[in-house]
Formats: structure tokens, sequence, C-alpha cells
């Protein structure tokens, strides 16, 4: 009843009311996905772009962690010097064969893996957690037990290396036997994920697409290059721009395999990784502006990287 | 591969090394690991979206009759898969029981009490093994102590100095190794209390370098000493006697007395005759660390200017260390790594240059069947190779009674108890005079008169200055040159550069 005393006292007004309600309710409408999504871009904001707006900041300056709060301007100083930097160049040329020895045998094995789990097989369910497993360890657990498997007097490997009749490898000192060391960590905890993804994508190509093309006569290879490929594109996009950026960040595997060498990546360098040269500069020489820039410098190295894939893919694509 | 969000590490804390208490800092065995990423990890990424019926796992949803057979043919994987599961929790297994502090007495748990003090240390420094904390506790009954310790130095240093420069997060009392003491004084001066009057404090206890290190120019005393690490040679008696060597641990001090070169000359003679399997020494880097630790002038002059490259007693340090490596006289070992650990336990090497802090480390690693077989002699020349400080930052909320806890902390009748219990040598000179110290006996190496042993080297020790990066110039010169020299056969020259390039690019010069 009030409503309707209200309604009447009103009456000349609704239609300017009404409209007014409505634009607010447009508003309304259409700025709640943005209020919806805001708490999203609040914490990136405050824990993405801070840092690395903080970050390109910093690396402007000299600073040391013994007192941040003393800085003094060198502008790109800390940018140009790593062009000169013989450490730095070692670090990248190390990420880079380490990524490649990790990610292309990482993501062979997975498909390989991804193929027969895919099969009807006995205690499917036990292979695919088993698959996963590596994954859920520990980069820490998983390193330290790898290092030990790789230790000079005392390691497994090495034994099994002398019982093929070899003589013993030096795995941390070795350049590219450490190297592979590292990679062989990677390709261990990762291959399992990358085969899920793998399998989740296979399972989506259509049965009737094998049919189709067992009856038009495909063998088991040509099926699976004709017909699981092309569905494990969008898949195989993915595995590969997740493992290129994990190759560049590569860290805590480096870090943990000499229990001696800790952020130096071996005594001479050869396993030291752009990630590990960074926490060098920041967290054991204490110059934080210079392990910004190489932070920076990483950044720009993977958009350089996915820029030209790009470029490449849609030259590929025009063809 | 970082890509994702690391996970925790197990924190599997079983540390038995004694401290922490070298120069070289980075190189500690890993008990705990520091994990930090290089960056905000990437989320992770949504699988593609599964088919309707299809889980990404291959559970499949919807109704279904199970009949018995189904569910034990799908039963079995289950169990399996869960079993996996279980065991990968459960290789996190928790850190065991802190065994009861020796000394016995009540338990004191320090509840209630209105003044609580944290006290900030890395590795297992000691303090807390000796039973010091309880003591106090029971001597003031207003006060409870509790301690965080981070097992590697290298983690905790950084950490430190990002607490001071915050001026939170920080212990009332933290540890600082002597690696670091410089640097602290010279760039953490004004987050410091002095300490040089604080109650209880007295000058005259202390080794009169060890005061020193800790003083600013204009005074004032930022760090009280713990411990130093006055150097002796520990030396297998079996294997010395098996390549017809005196084991008499007077007569093998006299083999080498006076001189590092007359070690290198007895580790020839002992290669000649030497049994299968068995080095002389651990390392080259270990031998170049113990001369230069009795050197009058080491990595910087007194003047603050860094001499490392220039100081002949450096070089030459690394010639001698160069020549154990050219003669095939070291295990090839790299100091604080588990191979090195086994090295003890398998008696894969006759000596090894010994702080006093290393006698627990080796006991722990050599295990009861190396009981009776190793001894302790004389260092050649005497020397001083680590130890620690307690300092107090004024942003503590209870600064005046940190100070009064540090003091009674490094006083020398609890130094003694550190020593008689722990093995880490008082820096406080009053100590040596104690019967805990003078008549200590280790019977781990053979009733060895450690006590006298260790203060003849520590009142020889020629003061040397420190400086700032003293830490990382002795890790790069053994972890990055030496062990070049001693594992792949870099020759000494070339290694040396290597080491030179890395120092400059360390210290940004």
């Amino acid at each position: 009843m009030a409503e309707d005393v209200v309604e009447r006292a009103l009456a000349p007004v609704v239609p300017a009311g009404r409209a007014r309600r409505e634009r607010l309710g447009r508003l309304r409408s259409r700025s709640a996905p943005y209020v919806l999504v805001a708490p999203f871009f609040l914490l990136f904001g405050a824990f993405g772009l801070f840092p690395l707006a903080a970050t390109a900041w910093t690396s402007l300056f000299r600073v040391e962690l013994t007192d941040p709060g003393a800085r003094e301007w060198v502008g790109a100083h800390n940018y140009a010097r790593l062009l000169t930097d013989d450490f730095f160049w070692n670090a990248l040329a190390n990420t880079v064969v380490i990524g490649v020895l990790a990610t292309v045998p990482q993501l062979l094995l997975a498909l390989g893996a991804a193929h027969l789990l895919d099969a009807r097989l006995r205690g499917r369910l036990f292979f695919r957690v088993a698959a996963l497993a590596p994954y859920a360890t520990s980069v820490a657990a998983a390193t330290l037990v790898f290092a030990l498997f790789y230790g000079r007097d005392q390691g497994m490997v090495n034994w099994a290396v002398g019982l093929v009749g070899l003589d013993p490898v030096d795995w941390q000192n070795g350049p590219w036997a450490s190297r592979f060391a590292v990679a062989s960590i990677v390709i261990w905890r990762w291959t399992g994920y990358n085969a899920l993804i793998y399998l989740a994508a296979m399972q989506t190509v259509p049965p009737e697409l094998y049919e189709a093309a067992a009856l038009d006569g495909a063998g088991r290879w040509r099926r699976f290059w004709h017909v699981t490929l092309p569905g494990l594109r969008p898949a195989l996009a993915f595995t590969g721009i997740v493992s290129t950026i994990g190759a560049v960040q590569l860290f805590g595997e480096p870090l943990l395999f000499s229990s001696g060498a800790g952020a130096s990546g071996g005594a001479d360098h050869q396993y030291q990784t752009l990630g590990l040269y960074l926490y060098e500069q920041g967290w054991v020489n204490l110059h934080l502006g210079r392990a910004a820039a190489i932070a920076w410098a990483m950044l720009l190295l993977l958009v350089v990287v996915f820029g030209l894939v790009r470029l490449l893919g849609r030259k590929g694509g025009r063809r | 591969m970082g890509a994702l969000p690391l996970s925790e590490p197990c924190q599997n804390t079983v540390n038995t090394r004694d401290p922490s208490k070298t120069f070289d800092d980075r190189a500690r065995p890993v008990g705990r690991t520091g994990e930090a990423g290089p960056g905000p990890g990437a989320a992770p990424p949504a699988a593609p979206a599964p088919p309707p019926t299809v889980g990404a796992m291959g559970w499949r949803n919807g109704p279904r009759r199970r009949t018995g057979a189904r569910l034990r043919a799908r039963a079995l994987p289950l169990a399996g898969a869960l079993l996996l599961v279980a065991a990968l929790l459960g290789g996190c297994a928790t850190d065991p029981p802190v065994p009861a502090p020796p000394g016995g007495g009540p338990e004191v748990d320090g509840a209630g009490r209105p003044v609580t003090l944290t006290v900030g240390v890395y590795g297992t420094f000691g303090l807390k093994e000796a039973g010091l904390y309880d003591t106090y506790m029971r001597l003031h009954p207003d006060v409870a102590i509790r301690q965080t310790s981070l097992a590697r130095a290298d983690v905790y240093y950084p950490q430190l100095l990002t607490h001071l420069t915050a001026g939170a997060g920080l212990a009332d009392v933290q540890a600082v190794e002597v690696g670091n003491i410089a640097e602290v004084v010279d760039t953490q001066a004004d987050r410091l209390a002095d300490l040089a009057h604080a109650p209880g404090v007295d000058e005259a206890a202390f080794l009169p370098w060890k005061w020193a290190q800790a003083r600013t120019d204009d005074g004032r005393v930022l760090g009280l000493g713990t411990d130093i690490g006055p150097l002796a040679v520990c030396y297998r008696k079996d294997h010395f006697a098996a390549a017809g060597l005196p084991t008499d641990r007077e007569e093998v001090g006299r083999l080498w007395a006076g001189d590092w070169r007359k070690y290198l000359e007895t580790g020839r003679r002992f290669a000649a005759r030497a049994p299968e399997g068995v080095a002389f020494t651990d390392s080259a880097s270990g031998v170049m660390a113990a001369v230069i630790s009795g050197a009058k002038l080491r990595y910087y002059d007194a003047g603050g200017r860094l001499v490392v490259g220039s100081n002949p007693a450096v070089r030459a340090a690394w010639d001698l260390g160069a020549e154990f490596a050219r003669y095939g006289l070291t295990a090839r070992f790299q100091q604080f790594t588990p191979d090195w650990d086994q090295g003890f336990a398998h008696g894969r090497f006759a000596s090894i240059a010994c702080p006093a802090w290393m006698l627990g480390y080796i006991q722990d690693k050599g295990g009861p069947a190396g009981k009776g077989l190793w001894d302790v002699a004389k260092a050649p020349r005497p020397g001083n190779w680590g130890g620690s400080f307690l300092v107090v930052p004024s942003a503590g909320r209870h600064v005046a009674e940190a100070a009064e806890l540090a003091a009674w902390l490094t006083a020398p009748e609890q130094q003694a108890v550190l020593f008689e219990r722990r093995g880490s040598f008082p820096s406080a000179e009053a100590a040596f005079g104690l019967p805990q110290v003078r008549g200590a006996r280790h019977p781990y190496f053979g009733d060895a008169p450690v006590g006298r042993i260790y203060s003849a080297a520590a009142l020889g020790v020629p003061v040397a200055p420190v400086g700032p990066k003293d830490g990382l110039v002795n890790t790069i010169l053994s972890d990055t040159g030496m062990l070049q020299v001693d594992q792949t056969g870099r020759s000494p020259d070339s290694a040396w550069r290597a080491a030179m390039q890395a120092i400059d690019n360390a210290l940004d010069r």
C-alpha cells in the first residue's frame, strides 16, 4: 500500500525515473563483469605488475642488498655491461643448451607415453597416476636424489656405467655430462605432466575419424600422423610454450644439483643457467641492480623468442 | 622446471654437521634447501577441455552399475594409485624429535614468561645443543628463549641483511659468520646495538683480534665473538703406520713443524707407500685454506683494499694447494659435500687440516668405526679458520635484555661449556685456563689433549685484517679456482685467472 502511495506521488516523474533506473541497470550489468574480474587484476597488479615495474626501476640503479635504500643512478649501465659479461653469455648458452636437452626428449617421450596410456591397459589408473607422480614430487627432493645417483665415487649411475665397462663419468665437473644430468632431472619431472595433457587431448579426437581413416586403409602410423597429431595441435603448442618458459626460468634443479656448487652452477659455471646467475648476482654477490637487469633480459628473451615463433608461424600459414 | 610454482621441499632437517663455522659459507651441505623462484611463476594452466564423459585422468562419470568383478578390477589400480600418493606424501617425514639437552635438570619450557627473546642462527650452531638457553632461563625466570635456525648459511646471510634493512623480521640476537662480519660492521652499524658496554661484557676476556673484528672505526663494538677456528692437523694412525710414518702425535707434529711445505714432503713420502685407495689429504682447497688461515695478510690490507690478486701469501697458498693436486696427494673431494662425508666414513684420506669445530664433524661422519683411528697433531703453522659472532639488532623489542643474553652466551664460562659439549673453541682468552678447556681430551681422537693443542694454536694466530667480502672471495678461490685444479686437472695459472675474473665480477670491480 505504501508503495502505491509513493507510486502515485511520483506519477509525473515516472518516465524519467524509470529511464534513470534503466540506465543504472544497464550500467550495472555492463560494469558487473569488470567488478567481478577486479580482484584478479588487483592481485595481478600487486603481485605481478608492481614487481615487474619495480624490477625495471631497480635495474637502472646500482643497489646493494646491504643497503637497498642507497641507490646510485646508472641508467642503462647494468644492461650495457651484460653485453660484455662473460658469465651472462655463458649462462645464456647453458640455458639454451639445457633447455633443448630437456625439452625435446621430454615432449617426444610424453607423446609416446600418452599414446601408450591411451591404449586399453590393465591398471590404467595406476599408470596414469604414476605418470603424474614425478610432477607431484618437489624439485628439491627429486634433485637431491638425482644428485646422489650422479655422485662421482659412490653414485648409482657410475656404478651402472662401470657394469657396461666404461670409465666413470664426472657428472658434476664434465661440461656436457653435468648439463645432461641437470636436463635429465627436468625430463623425469615433466614428462608425465605433458603426457597427461597429450592424453587428454588425444581423447578428444573423435573415434569416427580413426574408423574412417582405418576404412580408407591407413595404418597405425599414418593414423597417428594424420589424425592424432593434428588433433593435438593446441596441446602441442601449449606444452611447447610452457616448456620454453620453464627452460628459460630453470633454477631449482641446477641450484641443488651439486651441494657444493650452490648458485655458481659448478666450478666452471658449466651448468649455471640465467635464473641461477640472477640469483647469484642478487643473493650471493648482493648486487640487486644487476640481478634486476638480468631478470628483464630474461623476459625480453622470451618475448623475442615468441615473437620469432609467431612470425615464422604466420609465414608458414600463408604458404 | 620453474614454469609452475615450485612446491615446498621436504624439510628433513637432520643436520648433524657442526657449524657452520667456515669461511666457506656457500659450500654447505644441504639440510633444508632454500628455494626461491626467480620470479612470479606462471599460473598452472588449465588442461584442454575434456569431452563430456571422459575426464583427463580417465575417471569415467555417469551412471554405471558396478558388478563385483568390475569393482575388483578397478579397485586394484586405485589402491596402487593411492599407495603411490601416500608414498609420495610420506616422503616428507617430519623432523625427528630434538634430543634432550645434555646436562640434565628439569625441562624449561619458558611458557608464560614476560620477556621472550629470539636467537637467529644458521646450521647447528651449538648454543641450544649445549643446553645454554636452558641454563639461562633457569637463571632468569622472567626470560624465555626461542631459537630460529636456517640450515644453510648462504640463505641465512642475505635474509639477515634484508631483515636488517627493513627493520622487521629480526631475531633479538643474530649470529654472524666471520667471513661476513666486516661487511656487517661496515654497512649495518646504525642498525645494530653497541655491545661494548653492555652489562656483563668484559673486553679483557676476549682475544684482542676477535674483539677488534667487530669494532667500528668510532669504537663501537657490534658483535661479540662466540668461537674461533684454531688449526691443527687430524690424521689416521692406521694409514700413517701402513705408509711407514710415525703415529705418535708429537712425532707427527715434528714431521711438518714450522712449514706447510714439510706437510707436502710428508705427503709425498706417504704416497710412495700409501695403502690402496687412500690419499694423503682430502682436497687441495682444504690445504690452501689452511695455509691462508695463518697468513698475516689475506684478501684485504689494513686499509680495506682488496689485495687478493697481488698478495704473495695468497699465491703461495694457491701454489702449494696446486702442488698437492699435481702430485696426486688429494682424494679430490669438495669440502662439505656428501662425497666428502663418505670419504671420512670410508677412510679415503689419511690427514686433513682441521680447525677445532671440525672435530665433531669428523666424529659424526667417521662414525663409531673410526674411533681410535684418528688423532690430532699440531699444524705446521698456527692459523685461524672460521668462527662466529652474535649481534643485537637495535630494531628489536628487547634490546637491553638481548644484549645481556649475548654477553652471557659469549662469557668465558659459557664458551667453555660450548667447547666441552660441541667442540667450538672459545674466542674468550679467559676461557683457555678453565679446566673444561685446558684439560680437555677428545676420546674419539685417541684422547688427544685438544684443549692444549688448540689453545697453543689460538695464541699463535697472526692478526690479519678482515675485509667485507672475505667469505665470498674465499668461496670463489676454493670452489671456482682450486676445485678445478684438483678435480678437472685445469692448470693452476688458468684456474687462477678464472678465479680472479669471478672475484672481479662478484665484487663488481
